[in-house]
């Protein structure tokens, strides 16, 4: 792989909240090249979009510390003064928000508001931005773009409004695209449409996607690499294959273990992985995910770090004391990959 | 828009005719109603009342004196029982002098509303803020008649930086103008000025909060640029609304103490002087008066807001 697009080394983002400092985000590595799209999975509260605010600077405020590097190519972004940032955001670096009924502001025109971002970059005219507008709006798939690209949000569906939001994005042609969920608030038929456009994308500019969600589904729809988080640390990070046939982390089972599934029996509860995330004010010593492993022991209360396990898997690594050959037999549950039920494990 | 317009006129119409008809009816249910009485002064003998009630019609079936009294307003004929002042001269008289109070306190409201709402949002949690708080606790919470006695007392009169009350025609000295009325202003807008700020203060917080700002963020906006296009664009929506419905009000009678505290001989003061004495047709003009313009303001307000929130349609959901 030539030299990244974007590198993150170390991030780390604590917030001063009135109950004490909340780590965030605890020294997040990780890289992305050029067309690609890496899938940064995880449950609620993990970290995930703070990680993507972050990259941008947005989290950036009086009671917030950005530790580590953003590099994107040369530059570093968590040290660069905020005019710096303003030329970055929107136009080297885009993002797509999760929920698209309130994205957009509702008192202007959608035209307006990928106008307003072309000229927030570029000298251009209002007449010129407008014509972009309108291309952008076609590309997105907006039937009749001429005479939506004067519709106000509240007259789109969903769908569309995120149409609006991926056309905004695009308007700048941003080497980095992140995605922060882009799917979650829309139906399952529209979900894929919007997938679609964010792949041709890639396609089309090279872009880099950072792709931030918590359906496998998608993930296993569109993603090249995965990086799995919990609690504001990476514990996985790999190959769509490394990740899905050979997952190395047991939190990682666990979610690939609660993926519903149409073809099993309706008779047992849905799977799901017992306990609850956390708290990133006072989080657990050691591995962060040991108070709801059921394969934990004493090792655990010392930071696993994020190595690779299998000698021949290049680029997949993870977050486990475990060795290879233990994982690959504990994660064996009821024919499939999941987290054995805590008795069951003891036994 | 025809639509709304038409609907909004026909309805305003009504409020009229109810308003009017309420205070009408009002003079023939209050003790000591009874115009003739009073107007046959102090000690009125039988036969003298009796001729003023002939006189006056005040004998006939009460739909009868309604509709005199209605007619009169309309012709411009009306008068008031005790000075025989032809009550629609003495108005016009009056509302010059009212719509510079209203309309000066309106500026002033909405200036420093803003201001200081903005500055507070920006400074949430800081001294500044919480001095701008208190100060806005103390506009809401000062009757205008207290604030602008002391006002008057102190600075007027002891003083002497301001006139002690009264009221200058622009056309004979606009500096003289300005500076009679610049008491009544101040003292009139301290409560709204309260008002706006704390209300802005916090929509702005919440506004800040919203997904689309983070949008205008995440565009590569300035943070001066997020604050005016995309906040303060939806935090101003709600405190238009209340500022032309408060101008209606201040217009339609929210100003009487303020004039009668200053002694500014508007329409406010006119209807104050009108009420002691239950002097009915002037009451009638007045109140017809201060409802028209709430009225008026009410339908500008809800045009304005529709024109404000493309969300808004003046047009009901059934309309095509």
């Amino acid at each position: 792989m030539s030299a990244p697009l974007l590198s993150v080394e170390d991030l780390r983002v604590s917030f001063r909240t009135e109950e004490g400092v909340l780590q965030a985000v605890d020294g997040l590595s990780l890289e992305l090249a050029a067309g690609e799209i890496l899938a940064i999975v995880g449950e609620s509260g993990c970290g995930k979009s703070v990680t993507a605010m972050s990259l941008m600077g947005l989290t950036r405020g009086a009671n917030t510390k950005i530790e580590g590097r953003v590099k994107l190519g040369e530059r570093d972004l968590v040290g660069a003064s905020e005019s710096e940032l303003l030329g970055v955001r929107g136009a080297e670096i885009a993002m797509i928000f999760q929920n698209p009924m309130t994205s957009l502001d509702p008192v202007y025109r959608v035209g307006e508001q990928i106008a307003e971002q072309i000229r927030a970059h570029e000298d251009v005219s209002a007449e010129a931005a407008r014509e972009r507008s309108i291309e952008l709006l076609g590309r997105v798939g907006i039937p009749h773009a001429e005479s939506r690209v004067d519709a106000y949000p509240h007259e789109f569906s969903g769908g569309m409004r995120q149409r609006v939001m991926i056309a905004m994005a695009l308007s700048c042609s941003p080497r980095v695209l992140i995605a922060d969920e882009p799917t979650t608030a829309l139906d399952v038929t529209i979900q894929a449409q919007i997938l679609e456009r964010v792949m041709e994308l890639r396609r089309e500019e090279n872009a880099g996607v950072i792709l931030i969600t918590h359906d496998l589904g998608v993930v296993a729809e569109v993603a090249d690499r995965v990086a799995v988080m919990y609690a504001g640390r990476i514990v996985e990070q790999g190959t769509l294959d490394q990740i899905f046939y050979d997952p190395g982390h047991p939190y990682t089972w666990g979610l690939l273990g609660s993926v519903t599934r149409l073809d099993r029996d309706r008779a047992g509860a849905l799977p799901s992985i017992a306990g609850a995330p956390p708290s990133l004010i006072a989080p657990p010593q050691g591995c962060h995910f040991r108070p709801r492993c059921p394969h934990a022991r004493g090792r655990c209360e010392q930071v696993p770090p994020l190595e690779q396990r299998d000698p021949k898997a290049a680029g997949h690594l993870d977050r486990c004391w475990l060795d290879l050959e233990a994982k690959r037999s504990l994660r064996q549950v009821e024919g499939g990959i999941g987290l054995a039920p805590a008795a069951e494990a003891q036994a | 828009m025809l639509r709304f317009a038409v609907r909004r006129l026909i309805s305003a119409v009504l409020v009229l005719f109810a308003v009017s008809v309420l205070t009408f009816l009002i003079f023939n249910v209050i003790p000591a109603g009874d115009p003739a009485v009073r107007m046959a002064g102090k000690v009125p003998t039988k036969p003298q009342v009796e001729a003023i009630r002939e006189e006056w019609g005040f004998d006939d079936p009460i739909y009868v004196q309604y509709g005199t009294m209605m007619k009169k307003l309309f012709t411009g004929d009306t008068v008031s029982y005790f000075t025989q002042l032809n009550v629609v001269d003495e108005i016009i008289k009056g509302a010059p002098r009212t719509f510079a109070l209203a309309i000066g306190a309106a500026v002033l409201s909405l200036l420093f509303g803003v201001i200081l709402g903005v500055y507070g949002a920006r400074h949430a949690g800081q001294w500044s803020d919480r001095a701008i708080t208190l100060l806005a606790v103390l506009g809401l919470s000062l009757p205008v008649f207290w604030l602008g006695a002391l006002m008057n007392h102190y600075l007027g009169f002891e003083l002497g930086i301001f006139p002690n009350g009264g009221y200058v025609e622009f056309g004979e000295s606009p500096t003289g103008w300005f500076w009679h009325l610049m008491l009544p202003w101040i003292a009139l807008s301290f409560l709204f000025v309260g008002f706006y700020s704390r209300v802005l203060r916090s929509d702005i917080l919440e506004t800040e909060n919203e997904d689309f700002v983070r949008t205008a963020r995440a565009k590569g906006l300035t943070e001066k640029q997020v604050m005016n296009r995309h906040v303060l664009r939806n935090s101003l929506v709600p405190i238009i609304t209340l500022w032309g419905l408060d101008f209606g009000f201040i217009l339609g009678g929210g100003a009487i103490l303020t004039e009668a505290v200053f002694n500014l001989q508007g329409v406010g003061q006119y209807a104050a002087e009108s009420i002691e004495q239950l002097d009915q047709p002037v009451i009638m003009a007045v109140t017809l008066f201060g409802a028209f313009f709430i009225v008026l303001l009410n339908a500008v307000v809800d045009i304005v807001y529709a024109a404000l929130d493309p969300r808004i349609r003046l047009e009901d959901a059934r309309a095509p």
